[in-house]
């Protein structure tokens, strides 16, 4: 063993952007709270420079380094640039609510990164413990983001409760990785698909363990049984904690299901098909017909995220190569989306006041009849109506699971796009049909108000043009 | 053949870009003076795209069921999408209808509109343009994406300038159609899993076994029955057309309910023709349904929008009757000769029935902005004060009951001629809509128009303004145009309808 049998030159992304982290943190610790923006300023380049080492790595197909616990190919470059690109609009997003709301400190944007230390790991993950230690790195600083606000009673009990919930699924993820480690004898996903292949496995613990591992898998990435936690979450997060955990973090729990699941654990389709099945049809469901009852705009997005977990999981299910594309492009799609609904409650948001009530989005096309429309296309292009962009992602996954032989669960999930409709269309019907109920007009900055609106065109852009996406989604992941 | 000016391209961004246009000069100008360059600015677009697509009619090549100014591109590579337009003479008249009826609209809004001008006109040109794209799109992804962007213009139309009830109508009428056109979609993708394109003269070639054509048949049923709306899937209708402000219920009235109609010609009868044939008697008796049953709601109706709604969709009926009675036609004769009446009499009631209904739903209109009442029990005498505007109403309610010399009669007369190929008892049924039609709209027109000035306000009533006078000509004069000299239209129609014929006269079935 020598270090260049390491490899580590692969690494270099997830290296820089500690470093960068390690120098953030140290200059927060010498400057005052009004000059915070300094953090901010030091946190974007340090994305910018990852992104900048992960787009100009030299990559000839697929390359392992750390003997084989990590891999890195062209699907990992895309989510890794995706969750980069992502972070970097939950900070513009983030900076003038955190001042909003007085919540100055720099430990937001410190976490924030080492979150998405986690996620670039857990995206470049070969072997079951450095997936764990990635989905770690980021479940901790999650934690720690929620709890953020010091003084709010319902951030401290959300955080409580994720905490809890997420150690839970945290020891299931561990036991059964544990279990297949016993039963293949290789900790390495190379490994346990070789074994799973030459059928040289203990089929007993093989199941035990893998009904464990998607426990947590299922927990992590919030599918139905394994959500409770989640409407509570995103309700008591402070907004830009949300709007990360809604929108970024799912980047890293797809990366979670596409090494583990499809590129470890591939050969034994069969074995969990039928239990991603169910977690689909139950997200699908009870996220579309829940988000129906709510009032507070956080907790149905929250229940919108659940059942966009269930369209994942359908492309995921349908086992082949277009169905992981198709469920790749979702994710994607999905996280640009969500970036958009949550940012735009952090656009009507202003001191002392969170626009988190559906009843506050009352009247926004004659107060402010530019962002109506840019939160319309968002709210369409989440209920799947062309020519949005969230309609091609239904097509992708819908589409591979029809190529296999799926046709029953299309139209069930086509049925629960109608119902999820619904509550979609009700935030537009508030915003164009119904009275302003105060004359305040949102007063964004600037830089938020031009995200705001990029983001939201984005959304109509990628579904006027859906096809470069999709191309490169398909050459990523090869059929 | 102007071949290098992408002419249905032209058609489908012009009036969207217009359409962003107007906002845009709104937000640059709010207020009085900019909702006047708005309403100025929708009308010259919309006018200029009636104009624009004019050399459809007249660079038309007759006697050829071709696709014609087709323009093909590929849009999405990873599904084999293509971004391919193209009309026959099936789609080119809608088009027309589609450009000519836009202008009215506009012009129908000019001075009732106070509330946000500048997006009611947007909406509506916007509108135009996607309503365009449905019908000259050749992909069927295509198809479905211009098919479902048209329920967000019309979603906002009637839940931002309808009535007291706008919000519930607008729901319903989106989560309905929007519950129908799902299952098309997932009939297409099914279809591209089979034959690797999304191009619908591919899919018309697709051989199909009986079950999947049954599936696929019943599938496409949902989005278009509810479109066209079908009885039992019509009750949206009633309830969208009295909400919508009266652009809307115009353009639903006039072209929106005839993308129901055309989707059966242009995927239903050429993708599944032994389905459509073995499941002809169920498209029939729904058509009858429409026509008696709804003929006998429409007259009790004290609304006169709802009456005129539910006269849409009895008059409906009949465009599906003439399409699926050519099955039985085929049945009894094998030459199949008064097949072709059926379809052409669907296609001629489809586009008479744009004109008609939108110009009693025009006449309505020009009543409500008066009286602020849509009851039929507040009106009476309206032709004391109102001379002019009554000799319209009057002649657009002959229209609808059918009366020779007008376009209503063509369309229907065929039909009827067809269903007596098929059986006598089919042609007597829809023969009573005669007597039906008849009967709810004069009986509407006696209780508005005639008898004693009803009250004081209708007393006072002022006259039909030039503005009025001419979106009303003009129909007045394409509704007579239509009826005494339908043969340019059906000529039009007939090379397109013959190819259908034969295709459908064919078993797609895969032999085993």
């Amino acid at each position: 063993m020598s270090v260049t049998e390491l490899n580590l030159g692969l690494a270099l992304p997830e290296i820089v952007l500690l470093c960068a982290t390690c120098v953030v943190l140290l200059v927060d610790v010498f400057i005052k709270d009004h000059q915070r923006v300094i953090t901010y300023v030091l946190s974007l380049a340090a994305l910018l420079v990852t992104a900048l080492a992960v787009a100009l790595q030299p990559l000839g197909g697929r390359e392992y380094a750390f003997f084989g616990s990590y891999v890195m190919d062209p699907a990992g470059r895309v989510l890794k640039l995706f969750a980069l690109a992502g972070m970097a609009l939950v900070f513009v997003y983030s900076r003038s609510y955190l001042h909003q709301q007085r919540l100055l400190g720099g430990d937001y944007y410190l976490l924030a990164l080492f979150a998405m230390l986690g996620i670039l790991v857990m995206v470049s993950a070969s072997s079951l413990l450095t997936m764990y230690l990635g989905l770690e790195l980021l479940a901790l600083s999650s934690y720690a983001l929620v709890a953020f606000r010091r003084d709010s009673a319902s951030g401290a009990e959300s955080a409580m409760k994720y905490f809890v919930l997420g150690a839970i699924a945290s020891g299931s993820l561990l036991y059964g990785v544990s279990m297949i480690y016993g039963a293949t004898g290789s900790i390495e996903l190379a490994g346990i698909a070789e074994a799973v292949l030459a059928g040289e496995v203990l089929m007993l613990p093989m199941a035990v363990g893998l009904s464990f591992l998607l426990v947590g898998i299922a927990f992590k990435f919030g599918a139905v049984p394994f959500h409770m936690w989640l409407p509570d979450v995103y309700q008591g997060a402070p907004t830009s904690v949300t709007l990360f955990l809604g929108s970024v973090a799912k980047i890293g729990s797809f990366a979670l299901v596409l090494r583990v699941l499809i590129e470890g654990l591939g050969d034994l389709y069969e074995s969990w098909a039928a239990m991603v099945l169910i977690l689909a049809v139950l997200s699908m469901a009870i996220g579309n017909i829940v988000a129906i009852a709510q009032a507070n705009l956080k907790r149905m997005l929250a229940y919108s995220t659940i059942s966009h977990v269930g369209f994942i999981l359908v492309g995921i299910l349908a086992g082949t190569a277009s169905g992981v594309q198709g469920a790749m492009y979702y994710a994607l799609v999905y996280m640009v989306m969500a970036l958009g609904a949550f940012g735009m409650i952090i656009l009507l948001s202003r001191e002392g006041f969170e626009a988190e009530n559906l009843d506050d989005f009352k009247g926004l096309n004659a107060r402010s009849p530019w962002f109506a429309f840019i939160m319309l296309l968002i709210m369409f292009s989440m209920a799947g109506i062309p020519p949005f962009v969230g309609f091609y992602a239904k097509v992708a996954v819908f589409g591979a699971a029809i190529e296999a032989g799926y046709t029953w669960l299309a139209v069930l999930g086509v049925l629960f796009s109608v119902v999820g409709a619904y509550y979609y269309l009700r935030v537009v019907w508030y915003m164009y049909f119904e009275a302003p109920t105060g004359e305040v007009r949102p007063m964004p900055s600037p830089d938020l108000r031009f995200i705001v609106s990029a983001n939201g065109l984005a959304v109509l852009g990628l579904g006027i043009l859906p096809g470069p996406l999709l191309s490169l989604v398909a050459n990523v992941i090869p059929g | 053949m102007a071949e290098n000016l992408p002419l249905l391209s032209v058609l489908i961004w012009l009036p969207i870009f217009g359409g962003l246009a107007v906002l845009a000069l709104d937000a640059l100008k709010p207020g009085g003076e900019g909702a006047r360059a708005d309403r100025w600015l929708a009308l010259v677009v919309s006018v200029v795209v009636f104009l624009v697509s004019l050399p459809l009619w007249m660079q038309f090549e007759r006697g050829t069921d071709a696709m014609q100014f087709v323009e093909r591109l590929p849009w999405i590579e990873r599904f084999n999408v293509e971004y391919y337009l193209g009309v026959d003479g099936l789609s080119m008249p809608l088009v027309l209808l589609t450009t000519f009826i836009t202008p009215l609209i506009v012009l129908a809004g000019w001075q009732v509109i106070k509330e946000r001008p500048a997006q009611y006109f947007a909406a509506f040109l916007i509108l135009e343009g996607l309503m365009i794209g449905v019908f000259s799109a050749l992909d069927g992804l295509l198809f479905y994406v211009f098919w479902e962007a048209m329920l967000v213009p019309m979603f906002l139309i009637i839940g931002i300038w309808g009535g007291k009830r706008r919000v519930y109508a607008t729901v319903k009428f989106f989560l309905y159609t929007f519950l129908g056109s799902v299952f098309m979609l997932v009939s297409l993708i099914y279809m591209y899993a089979q034959s690797g394109s999304y191009a619908i003269l591919d899919f018309h070639q697709l051989p199909l076994g009986m079950t999947e054509q049954t599936l696929i048949f019943f599938a496409l049923l949902a989005a278009f029955a509810v479109k066209v709306p079908m009885w039992p899937v019509h009750t949206w209708l009633p309830d969208a057309h009295v909400e919508a402000p009266t652009g809307g219920s115009v353009i639903l009235a006039a072209i929106m309910l005839k993308m129901g109609g055309y989707g059966f010609v242009r995927f239903s009868l050429p993708i599944t023709p032994d389905a459509s044939m073995a499941l002809d008697w169920l498209m029939i008796g729904l058509s009858l349904i429409a026509v008696v049953y709804i003929g006998f709601v429409a007259l009790v109706q004290r609304d006169m929008k709802k009456l005129i709604a539910y006269s849409s969709i009895a008059h409906m009926g009949f465009v599906t009757l003439g399409f699926f009675v050519v099955f039985a036609i085929f049945a009894n004769n094998p030459d199949g000769d008064g097949a072709m009446l059926g379809v052409q009499g669907g296609m001629v009631q489809m586009i008479s029935h744009g004109l008609v209904s939108g110009a009693m739903f025009l006449c309505v209109g020009v009543l409500y902005d008066r009286m602020h009442s849509r009851e039929i029990a507040d009106y009476g005498g309206v032709v004391n004060s109102m001379p002019r505007f009554a000799a319209f109403m009057v002649l657009f309610a002959m229209a609808n009951a059918g009366l020779p010399g007008t376009s209503g009669f063509v369309g229907e007369f065929f039909v009827i001629l067809a269903s007596f190929q098929a059986n006598f008892w089919y042609a007597f049924l829809a023969g009573t809509t005669l007597v039906l039609g008849a009967a709810y709209t004069l009986w509407m027109i006696k209780r508005v128009v005639f008898g004693e000035v009803a009250n004081e306000q209708v007393a006072r009533l002022t006259d039909i303004n030039a503005r009025e006078f001419s979106l009303l000509a003009i129909l007045a004069f394409m509704v007579l145009l239509i009826g005494v000299w339908p043969a340019p239209l059906v000529e039009v129609m007939e090379a397109s309808i013959s190819g259908l014929l034969d295709h459908i006269a064919q078993s797609k079935l895969v032999t085993p």
